[in-house]
C-alpha cells in the first residue's frame, strides 16, 4: 500500500505480444467452419469462429469533409484535402471534390484530418476502470501456457476506459491477455464501439492473434511459486516443449484429414483447445505478438520462430528494439513501442527516447502503443514526443510519415491493413478530425467517425458515449 | 552529477570558470514568472549562481559567457513537487528502491534524505528535459504515514539536497484505509491518535516507548508537524475525503496541509480555495480507476483554477523517478482542457516553490533568483519541444544521461558497421 505509486496498472499488466509487420495474412484457409466438409460430411473440422463477430456499422449518409490538412496513414500529406465518405467507406480523397446530393458537408479549414488511431496492445476491458480485483480479468497465471484462453472471453465492455480512448481518436484496439505467462491466450480486435457485448465490438474479420512473453514476468511468476519457469532459459524451453507439441498436433490433424478424404475408416484426434490456438499459428492464421524487452531476448526468439517455422508478428514493447533494427527487419519483425517509458524493471531499464524514430529510420517496422488506459487517449502527443526527440537526434522523419506509427503500421501488424489504417477510397471509413495539428498538446479531437458514422463530436454531448458503470456516478459524462 | 569519468572531468572543466564567470542567456522569449510577465526577446544575466538582472535591455557584462537561445524560450528550471528521484533505480529491484519499508519498525522518522542517491542515472535524464529542483517523497509502508520528505536539486551534486524534513506525507485514500486496518474510519482515527501523541510528546513516553498511534522515535518526528513548522501532505481522492481533511486543519491549527492526489478536487474545488490549501495535482489522471476516484475528470483541473485553489501539477499517473520529465506534457494537457497557460507553468514552477516555502528563491528568472535557467527549442508545454540548454545554480550542465549515450552508441548502425557501438 504505497501513498505514492508509479503506474501499477502498467506494471502489472504490462505484457504484450507483437505481430509481425509483414504478417501472414489471416486467412480464409483451410479447417475453417464446422461443417465445412464437403462430400465426406463426417469429416471433424472444428469451427474457428465460434464467437463471431456481430459488430454492425452505425447508420452513416454521405459526408464531405472539406478543406483540411491531411495525413493520409501511409506517410503523405495533402494540403487543402478533402475526404469523402459514402455508405460507410472512404469514396475518395484529394482536392476539390464535388459535393454529392444530399451529402453532409463539414469545413474542416485549418483543421487536421487523420484516419482514427489503432491502439496495438490495450488492456481496456480486461483490466477495465474501476481497477476492483473482480476485474482483475487480463491474466491466467496459473499456469505458464495458457494459450487456450481468449481475451474476448475476459472483455467488459462497459469498462469506461473505452469512451475516454474514443475522445483521443482510438476507432481500434488490440486487446490482449497480461504477461504472465509464455502464452498467454490470445487477443483481439475491437471497433471502439458502446456495446453490450463483446461481439458488437469484434472487427469483423481481423485475424486472431496469440500474447506470448519474453523474460522476467514468467519467470517472475512461477519462479516465485517454485516451479518451472524460473529463468529465461526456463522460458526458452517451456515455449519449445509447447511448440514441439502444437507441431505434432498440425501432423496429427493433417494425416486424419488426408486418410479421411482418401476413404480411410479413422477416427480425429482429441481436440485440445491450447494446442488449436499454436496450431492456428503455425498453420499462419493466428499472428504472434509477443512482449520483450531486451535485444538479445529477441534475438533468441527469431531462432526459434524458424526452428518451429512461423512467423513473430510484432514484438510489444521492445525498449532495446533500436539496437537491433537490422535483425528485426531481416525477420519481417514489427516493434510496438513507448515514446519514453522503462525503468519499472531491469529489462526495462535500457530504454531510449529515440526508440521509435530509430527504428523507422533504420528500416524496421515500428508503431507506438499505449498499455496503459490514460496514454491510449493521447498516443497522437506519443508519437510528437518521439518524433520531436528523434528530429533533435538528427533523424529526418515527417510528420505524416510519423503517423504511420498510430495507423497504417499497427493495422499491418494486426492484419486488417485491407480495412483501415489509412485514408485510402475503399477502406473503412475511420476518420479523426482535430481542432489543430495533431502533434501539438494544445489539439483534441473535435469529431470522431467510425465506419463513416460520427461516434464522438466534441461539442455534442449526445454524441459522448457514456458506459453503464459511470450512469448516476460523480462525473458522469465527463471526460 | 557525472558518472563516467570522462563526464566527470567536463563538469570540472564548466565548473571552475563557473565561480568567477557571469553568464548571459540571450535572445529568447523569457518567461519570468513575476510581474515583468514574458519578456518576447530578453536576457538573463547570471552571476555566481544567481541571477542578477532580467529584461529586454539587459546589460551583458564584459567578459560574461553568452548562450544564445536562438529565438526559443528561456524559462526558470522546472520544480517538480511529487518525484521519487535519486530514490529508485528500477522499479522492481527492491535493492534499488528505498521509497518504502514494509518491514521498518518507524514511519514518520523515515528520512527520505538518507535513502536520496544523487548519482542515479534518471537524475540525469530528468535534469536534461529542463526539470532543476523537485521534492522528493517516501512512499508508506507499515502505517499510513510515509516519512519525510525533501527537496534537491537535479544537479546530482553530492549536496543537492538543499533541504530535508521538508514534509510529512500521510496517505488517507482507500490504499492509506487498508493500511490502518480496513476502513476510511480507522485511518482517521490513527490519524488523530497520532496528533495526540506528537503534542503530548515528550511526556506521554516518559514511561513507555509507546503513544496511542506512534512510538516515541516517530512521534518526535511528528512534533513540527504538529507545531506547524513544517506541512502534513495528504494524499487524498475522494471529494468527501477531502472535506474531512480539511475539517481536520480546521480542528488542528496551526497544522498546515496540503492535499496530494484529490482527482475528485474539482467537486469541492470552492472549499480548498476557502481554506487556502494547496493541491498537488494530476491534470491527466481522469479515470475512475478505483472507487476512490470514481469522480476523475480532465475537467478538474480548470475547475480547481477558476475557484482560486493554489495547485501545483504532478506527474501521478506517469511515474516519480523515469518519467518526472513529462511533467510538462501534463501542464499541457491541462491548457488543452481550459487552464491559461501561465497558470499552467506557473504549476510546475512558482507554485511548487511556494507551497514548500522556497519561492523567494526558486521559480521565476528575477534578480535575487538562483540561476536555474533553461533554454528550450519553442513552447516548454509542447509535446514536440525539448530543453537545449539547462543551468542550475549557475553552473551549465552536461546535456548527456545514460540514455543519451545508448542513443548515441546505437544511432547509425549499418549493414556494414552493425557493431558500431564497439568504436
Amino acid at each position: 500500500m504505497k501513498s505514492i505509486t508509479w503506474n501499477a496498472s502498467a506494471l502489472l499488466a504490462g505484457a504484450l505480444i507483437l505481430p509481425a509487420c509483414g504478417g501472414t495474412p489471416a486467412g480464409d484457409d483451410a479447417g475453417s467452419g464446422a461443417g465445412s466438409a464437403s462430400e465426406t460430411s463426417d469429416i471433424v473440422r472444428h469451427d474457428t469462429d465460434p464467437y463471431p463477430s456481430t459488430y454492425q456499422p452505425a447508420a452513416s449518409g454521405t459526408t464531405l469533409i472539406r478543406g483540411a490538412t491531411i495525413f493520409d496513414g501511409l506517410g503523405n500529406r495533402i494540403e487543402n484535402g478533402d475526404v469523402l465518405v459514402e455508405n460507410g467507406l472512404i469514396s475518395a480523397i484529394g482536392s476539390g471534390l464535388e459535393a454529392p446530393e444530399g451529402a453532409t458537408i463539414v469545413d474542416a479549414a485549418g483543421r487536421y484530418v487523420t484516419p482514427g488511431i489503432i491502439d496495438v496492445h490495450s488492456h481496456l476491458g480486461v483490466y477495465p476502470s474501476p481497477g476492483v480485483s473482480s476485474h482483475s480479468d487480463g491474466n491466467e497465471a496459473t499456469q505458464p501456457v495458457t494459450a487456450e484462453v481468449w481475451a474476448e472471453h475476459s472483455v467488459w465492455p462497459q469498462d469506461p476506459g473505452f469512451e475516454a480512448a474514443l475522445a483521443g481518436g482510438v476507432t481500434t484496439l488490440h486487446v490482449l491477455p497480461g504477461s504472465a505467462n509464455l502464452f498467454g491466450g490470445r487477443g483481439i480486435t475491437l471497433r471502439n464501439v458502446p456495446a453490450r457485448t463483446v461481439q458488437e465490438m469484434k472487427f469483423p474479420d481481423a485475424p486472431y492473434t496469440l500474447k506470448m512473453a519474453c523474460g522476467e514476468n514468467p519467470a517472475r511468476v512461477y519462479g516465485n511459486r517454485g516451479r518451472s519457469p524460473a529463468t529465461d532459459m526456463g522460458n526458452m524451453a517451456g515455449y519449445r516443449a509447447a511448440w514441439q507439441q502444437a507441431s505434432d498436433y498440425r501432423d496429427r490433424w493433417h494425416d486424419y484429414w488426408e486418410a479421411a478424404e482418401a476413404g480411410e475408416d479413422v477416427s480425429a484426434p482429441t481436440r485440445d483447445l491450447e494446442l488449436d490456438t499454436l496450431m492456428g499459428v503455425l498453420e499462419g492464421d493466428i499472428l504472434v505478438h509477443m512482449h520483450c524487452y531486451r535485444s538479445d531476448q529477441m534475438a533468441q526468439i527469431l531462432d526459434m520462430a524458424e526452428e518451429f517455422d512461423y512467423q513473430v508478428s510484432t514484438f510489444h514493447h521492445a525498449v532495446e528494439s533500436y539496437k537491433i533494427p537490422d535483425l528485426l527487419a531481416e525477420a519481417g519483425a514489427c516493434s510496438a513501442v513507448w515514446a519514453d517509458w522503462g525503468g519499472f524493471k531491469m529489462e526495462a531499464y535500457d530504454s531510449v527516447r529515440e526508440n521509435l524514430p530509430m527504428l523507422h529510420a533504420n528500416g524496421a517496422c515500428a508503431m507506438i502503443h499505449s498499455d496503459d488506459a490514460l496514454n491510449i487517449q493521447r498516443l497522437n502527443q506519443e508519437i510528437a514526443k518521439a518524433l520531436g526527440d528523434g528530429r533533435r537526434a538528427g533523424l529526418d522523419i515527417s510528420e505524416a510519415e510519423a503517423w504511420t506509427w498510430v495507423s497504417s503500421n499497427p493495422a499491418r501488424s494486426l492484419g486488417i491493413e485491407d480495412q483501415t489504417g489509412s485514408l485510402q477510397a475503399g477502406l473503412r471509413a475511420d476518420i479523426v478530425l482535430w481542432s489543430a495539428n495533431p502533434f501539438s498538446v494544445y489539439t483534441r479531437a473535435d469529431n470522431v467517425w467510425i465506419d463513416g458514422a460520427l461516434a464522438y463530436d466534441r461539442e455534442d454531448e449526445s454524441l459522448q458515449p457514456v458506459r453503464d458503470f459511470m450512469l448516476g456516478q460523480p462525473g458522469e459524462g465527463a471526460q | 552529477m557525472k558518472h563516467a569519468i570522462s563526464a566527470f572531468a567536463l563538469s570540472l572543466v564548466l565548473a571552475a570558470p563557473a565561480l568567477a564567470q557571469s553568464y548571459a542567456v540571450t535572445n529568447g522569449r523569457v518567461v519570468t514568472n513575476t510581474a515583468a510577465g514574458i519578456i518576447e526577446n530578453g536576457t538573463v544575466i547570471i552571476r555566481d549562481g544567481s541571477i542578477v538582472d532580467v529584461g529586454e535591455n539587459a546589460v551583458i557584462p564584459a567578459g560574461a559567457e553568452v548562450i544564445d537561445a536562438e529565438g526559443g524560450w528561456i524559462t526558470p528550471g522546472i520544480f517538480a513537487p511529487v518525484t521519487q528521484l535519486g530514490l529508485v533505480e528500477v522499479a522492481l529491484e527492491a535493492p534499488s528502491r528505498d521509497t518504502d519499508a514494509d518491514e521498518s519498525e518507524y514511519s514518520v522518522a523515515l528520512s527520505v534524505s538518507d535513502s536520496f542517491n544523487p548519482n542515479g542515472t534518471h537524475i540525469d535524464a530528468t535534469r536534461i528535459e529542463g526539470v532543476t529542483r523537485a521534492a522528493i517523497y517516501p512512499a508508506t509502508g507499515i502505517n499510513i504515514f510515509a516519512g519525510r520528505g525533501a527537496l534537491i536539486s537535479t544537479s546530482g551534486e553530492f549536496d543537492s539536497l538543499f533541504e530535508e524534513d521538508s514534509f510529512v506525507l500521510a496517505d488517507l485514500t482507500e490504499d492509506g484505509a487498508d493500511t490502518a486496518g480496513g476502513s476510511r474510519s480507522a485511518a482517521w482515527a490513527f490519524l488523530e491518535a497520532a496528533v495526540m501523541d506528537a503534542r503530548w510528546y515528550p511526556g506521554r513516553y516518559a514511561a513507555t516507548h509507546d503513544g496511542d498511534a506512534l512510538g516515541r522515535y516517530d512521534a518526535g518526528a511528528f512534533v513540527p508537524v504538529v507545531r506547524g513548522e513544517i506541512p502534513l501532505v495528504i494524499s487524498v481522492d475522494r471529494a468527501a475525503d477531502i472535506r474531512r481533511a480539511l475539517r481536520f486543519q480546521r480542528e488542528n491549527a496551526p497544522i498546515r496541509v496540503i492535499l496530494h492526489g484529490a482527482a475528485e478536487g474539482w467537486m469541492v474545488a470552492d472549499e480548498i480555495a476557502e481554506a487556502n490549501v494547496p493541491v498537488l495535482y494530476d491534470p491527466i489522471r481522469n479515470l475512475p480507476g478505483s472507487f476512490d476516484r470514481i469522480g476523475s475528470t480532465l475537467e478538474g483541473a480548470a475547475i480547481l483554477h477558476e475557484a482560486g485553489v493554489s495547485f501545483a501539477y504532478t506527474t501521478q499517473s506517469a511515474d516519480g523517478y523515469f518519467n518526472v520529465r513529462l511533467i510538462t506534457q501534463h501542464a499541457g494537457n491541462a491548457v488543452a482542457h481550459g487552464v491559461p497557460w501561465d497558470a499552467a507553468f506557473r504549476a510546475i514552477t512558482l507554485t511548487p516553490a511556494e507551497i514548500y516555502g522556497v519561492d523567494a528563491r526558486y521559480g521565476a528568472l528575477s534578480a535575487g533568483y538562483a540561476a536555474d535557467v533553461v533554454v528550450w527549442d519553442g513552447d516548454p508545454l509542447e509535446v514536440m519541444s525539448g530543453a537545449t540548454f539547462v543551468m542550475i545554480d549557475g553552473e551549465p550542465v552536461d546535456m548527456t544521461s545514460r540514455q543519451t549515450r545508448l542513443r548515441d552508441r546505437y544511432i547509425n548502425i549499418t549493414e556494414e558497421d552493425a557493431y558500431g557501438y564497439r568504436d
